[in-house]
């Protein structure tokens, strides 16, 4: 079997793919890459299938030396990418043979860089996806982060070895100074003042340190809750609700300050108030943000969050249009 | 014996994004609430409706996950209204099959107790453990008198999540006699997997080692979730616990807890599981007696 071979794992570097869906009920998240939009694009440069296992980094990505002759492209955050030492482009197929390594520097806009290549890491399948779960250690390499001198198998491919063309410039994720993340208000919002949900709308928030897979722990202000008597079983904590189902994408807002945004290896229920919900393609944005970043939460109804669903499978489809021409 | 008769309100319906559909039966806790969350998303699941990713029930809620592509979130909605509607009531003559099953806990152990001194700073009370500061607002004379409660009934899992296999899990008696604490104030960093929890009204164990809000009450010997699938209770699934399971978390001293702890590690343990007729109906009217039966039937 080829192999992929892993000089340095990065800060944080996982096997991802679309994600594993179906097991919510018993607790288990979907995990899956972050930014799938840019994911995808990966894929889709090096004639993969859209879904194919890719690595998503953090912050500062992998070194990775090749074993056979294959296709690579580095999407996502931005960062610096060499090939054998020499400056090579992002967000393109490059051609690669055994003995080429791959070496992709920290980030200097967004936060995740993904490395797609073809024919896919073809690690195990683990409740049916290959995406990493490191809390409960499943899926991806052993469940766990890359580490030097790890070594990832590769699928077979078909795609004849050919520099491609770039993705341009406007289909490709932007990196703005405060990150616009579309909500849809709601799930427990009555626990929440009116007051409180216009300064949750109002100013950017900042991006914490805690903000990982799990989710993104924000800093600014205090939200007050409505004072009630409290119902049976939630707790007399003002955000305690009696325990419910997280919905991916979700803000909750523990003690009233620091609401946290739930996103790809998050819980999947608990019971503390949930103020909305981040719409599936700006999870996409979120993941691209990082420790210090700001980020403003802009209210939007159920038909915007559905033609932003839209917008982003007409985008893919451009770029498939693209690849193909 | 009195239960307190809950009436429930209409549904509450919201969009969780594109991606989600959130239903709160009830803002408050009951068997009621949970029942009928329960009953609406086994319908759902018999119908099987394409674009339908999960079914999530909850403890007075269930949440749906659906692909927009193939199902309006609007469209479900509609259903589930619909739904709602055949299953005002719980049904006298509703049976369900579930499992009663004993879980053994050590009650005021080393491992939580060093975790909950680690994290005074984020507790209610920094100066009482969790245990402590629970006997007090929940009127016990002593710690023992709480633990005693705990193992005194049986729980029903009214919801499986936060992480895989978590079993949330409320207690068979009469609201009246519901203990209830809050959450922490802000969530602790780190729980040793195995912990016994309880937050709100709810008991739970902690499947895996990570965060967590729930005050530590105690830890179990044999887990709820298990990836590689060793032990024999795990032969179907990676975890074992099951809504509608009722589980009766019994008390065991340090001797007990090392002798389980060394057959969970030679992949020998086995929970002590019966197969049991339970009739929601029956329960509410009766529920010390529908208890003593599943506790005979699980000792017997």
């Amino acid at each position: 079997m080829t192999e992929l071979l892993v000089h340095t794992g990065g800060l944080s570097t996982t096997v991802q793919d679309a994600g594993r869906d179906g097991h919510y009920a018993i607790g288990m998240p979907p995990s899956g890459a972050m930014d799938q939009y840019s994911f995808r694009v990966g894929n889709l440069l090096v004639g993969n299938s859209e879904g194919a296992a890719a690595l998503e980094a953090t912050y500062i990505g992998p070194r990775l030396e090749f074993t056979d002759t294959r296709l690579v492209a580095v999407t996502g955050a931005d960062t610096p990418v060499t090939l054998n030492g020499e400056p090579a482009d992002t967000w393109r197929a490059l051609p690669v043979g055994p003995g080429d390594v791959l070496s992709l520097s920290p980030v200097t806009g967004g936060a995740r860089p993904y490395v797609a290549v073809s024919g896919g890491i073809a690690v195990p399948e683990y409740l049916g996806s290959r995406s990493t779960y490191t809390l409960t250690g499943g899926g991806g390499l052993d469940g766990r982060k890359l580490a030097d001198g790890d070594r990832l198998p590769l699928g077979a491919t078909e795609v004849p070895p050919a520099s491609g063309r770039p993705v341009p410039e406007e289909l490709r994720p932007g990196f703005p100074e405060v990150t616009e993340a579309r909500t849809v208000v709601g799930l427990c919002s009555y626990r929440f003042t009116h007051g409180a949900l216009k300064s949750f709308l109002g100013e950017p928030w900042k991006v914490t340190k805690d903000a990982d897979r799990i989710g993104y722990r924000m800093s600014g202000w205090s939200l007050d809750f409505v004072p009630r008597e409290q119902p049976h079983g939630a707790g007399s904590g003002p955000a305690n609700v009696v325990d419910l189902g997280y919905p991916v994408g979700s803000i909750q807002v523990p003690g009233g300050d620091e609401p946290i945004v739930l996103l790809n290896d998050a819980v999947t229920g608990g019971g503390y108030a949930t103020i909305g919900t981040v719409v599936s393609v700006d999870r996409d944005r979120m993941a691209q943000t990082k420790t210090g970043d700001q980020v403003s939460f802009v209210s939007v109804g159920l038909e915007d969050a559905l033609e932003a669903r839209r917008e982003r499978g007409e985008r893919l489809a451009r770029v498939r249009e693209l690849l193909t021409a | 014996m009195t239960t307190t008769a809950v009436t429930l309100p209409p549904a509450r319906y919201e969009f969780g994004a594109d991606e989600f559909v959130f239903v709160e039966i009830d803002q408050a806790m009951s068997l009621e609430a949970n029942f009928k969350a329960m009953a609406i998303t086994s319908a759902l699941r018999e119908e099987g409706l394409d674009g339908i990713v999960d079914i999530c029930p909850s403890n007075a809620s269930y949440m749906i996950r659906v692909d927009p592509e193939r199902l309006h979130p609007k469209e479900l909605v509609a259903e589930l209204q619909r739904l709602e509607r055949s299953q005002s009531e719980v049904a006298a003559d509703r049976t369900l099959r579930t499992r009663v099953v004993d879980v053994p806990v050590l009650y005021d152990d080393p491992w939580t107790r060093e975790t909950v001194l680690r994290f005074r700073d984020r507790h209610q009370d920094p100066e009482a453990t969790d245990l402590e500061y629970a006997a007090r607002i929940n009127g016990f004379s002593s710690v023992e008198r709480l633990t005693e409660a705990l193992s005194g009934a049986p729980f029903i899992v009214t919801m499986l999540g936060f992480v895989p296999g978590l079993p949330f899990s409320y207690q068979m008696v009469p609201r009246e006699r519901q203990i209830e604490v809050p959450k922490y104030v802000r969530p602790r960093t780190d729980t040793p997997e195995r912990s016994f929890g309880y937050g709100g009204a709810f008991a739970v164990v902690y499947p895996v080692r990570g965060a967590g809000g729930y005050q530590l009450f105690g830890i179990a010997p044999a887990p709820v979730f298990d990836a590689e699938q060793r032990l024999p209770d795990f032969a179907s699934g990676v975890v074992f616990p099951r809504p509608g399971d009722i589980l009766r978390y019994r008390a065991i001293d340090t001797a007990e807890y090392e002798r389980l702890r060394s057959e969970v590690d030679a992949g020998t343990f086995r929970y002590r599981i019966r197969e049991a007729e339970f009739r929601p109906a029956e329960f509410l009217s009766d529920p010390d007696g529908v208890n003593r039966d599943l506790l005979e039937v699980l000792y017997r």
